[in-house]
């Protein structure tokens, strides 16, 4: 079972490892995350636990949640995510915590996150557009698409051509991060490189 | 914030030799060469410090060979064994990058 926690960045620094190298990390304070629901097959029609991260009042849920919490046989909480299973093991109970204890230093994790809104942006920034030439008498064409399609016929512009438009605000994933350092006493996980996300954002980091 | 604060006060060193631009410092720089590790030293004139907390820098300037050498270096690094400060310096600039223009005598530094 490949190791999953939420967690909330809290920003970036960089520290020293043993060879006195100087990385760039992220601080993420990740857990400790709740077993609120066990899927199985037989019930569900396939294999998952729901985790829980992040303790709320009582008085902050509904009644169909707390009755959701009160099977779980956990506190209230925050955010709620579902990690299906391929296989029919799952090794973790109702009301079961999960930590950072679950990675080491050198673990290689995925790190999932909503990126920060950048509205709306032209296609240089948002797609990597070249934009046009500064100089040759131009005046207006330095961040401009150039052209969209082609002539009378088809006499249209082709769906999914790439232009300005609301950019950031979607969950990405990025892959192949080192795990760096672990405190367990403050549930900190320093991880190598930027993850997605503003801070006190929520990010879902993956052992792979 | 203050616990990405509380990451960064573990790895501060605590005694650190005070210096400030234009002290003149000797840095002794731990190197690894395969298996052996030795001392390299850097004898030159502070120019600039940078940043705060764990990720200030400081450069170092001298002239090596007739040709100007500078190094940066991260003061909480655990690659530097030691500093030692040679001289004093009296400047009134925190940063002196003019003294990258100047040659021979003009380099030399006021000491307080």
């Amino acid at each position: 079972m490949s190791a999953v926690l939420l967690g909330k960045k809290l920003g970036m620094t960089s520290i020293f490892d043993d060879a006195g190298e100087q990385i760039p990390c992220t601080v993420i304070e990740a857990g400790p995350c709740s077993v609120v629901q066990v899927k199985t097959k037989e019930n569900d029609g396939y294999n998952a636990v729901q985790i829980g991260f992040e303790d709320i009042p009582a008085r902050k849920v509904n009644k169909p949640l707390k009755g959701h919490f009160e099977k779980g046989k956990t506190k209230p909480k925050r955010h709620l995510e579902e990690i299906r299973f391929e296989d029919d093991e799952i090794d973790k109970k109702l009301g079961d915590t999960i930590d950072v204890s679950e990675f080491a230093p050198g673990d290689i994790v995925s790190v999932a996150g909503l990126t920060k809104g950048k509205g709306f942006q032209g296609v240089v920034k948002r797609h990597g557009f070249g934009g046009g030439v500064r100089s040759h008498g131009q005046s207006d064409r330095e961040r401009a698409p150039g052209s969209v399609g082609q002539s009378s016929y088809p006499s249209r512009v082709f769906k999914g051509i790439r232009m300005g438009g609301r950019m950031g605000g979607k969950k990405t994933t990025v892959r192949n991060l080192r795990v760096v350092k672990i405190i367990p006493e403050t549930n900190l996980i320093l991880i190598k490189g930027a993850v997605p996300g503003s801070i006190n954002g929520l990010v879902k980091i993956t052992k792979l | 914030m203050d616990k990405v604060r509380l990451v960064e006060t573990t790895q501060i060193k605590p005694e650190l030799t005070e210096f400030k631009p234009g002290d003149t410092v000797n840095v002794h720089i731990r190197v690894i060469e395969g298996e052996k590790e030795r001392i390299q030293q850097f004898q030159g004139i502070v120019i600039s410090r940078k940043g705060s907390g764990l990720n200030e820098t400081f450069t170092v300037r001298k002239i090596s060979e007739g040709v100007g050498v500078e190094r940066i270096f991260p003061v909480h690094s655990p690659r530097i064994a030691k500093i030692d400060k040679i001289r004093d310096g009296n400047v009134r600039k925190a940063k002196l990058y003019y003294l990258r223009h100047l040659t021979g005598k003009g380099v030399r530094q006021k000491t307080s």
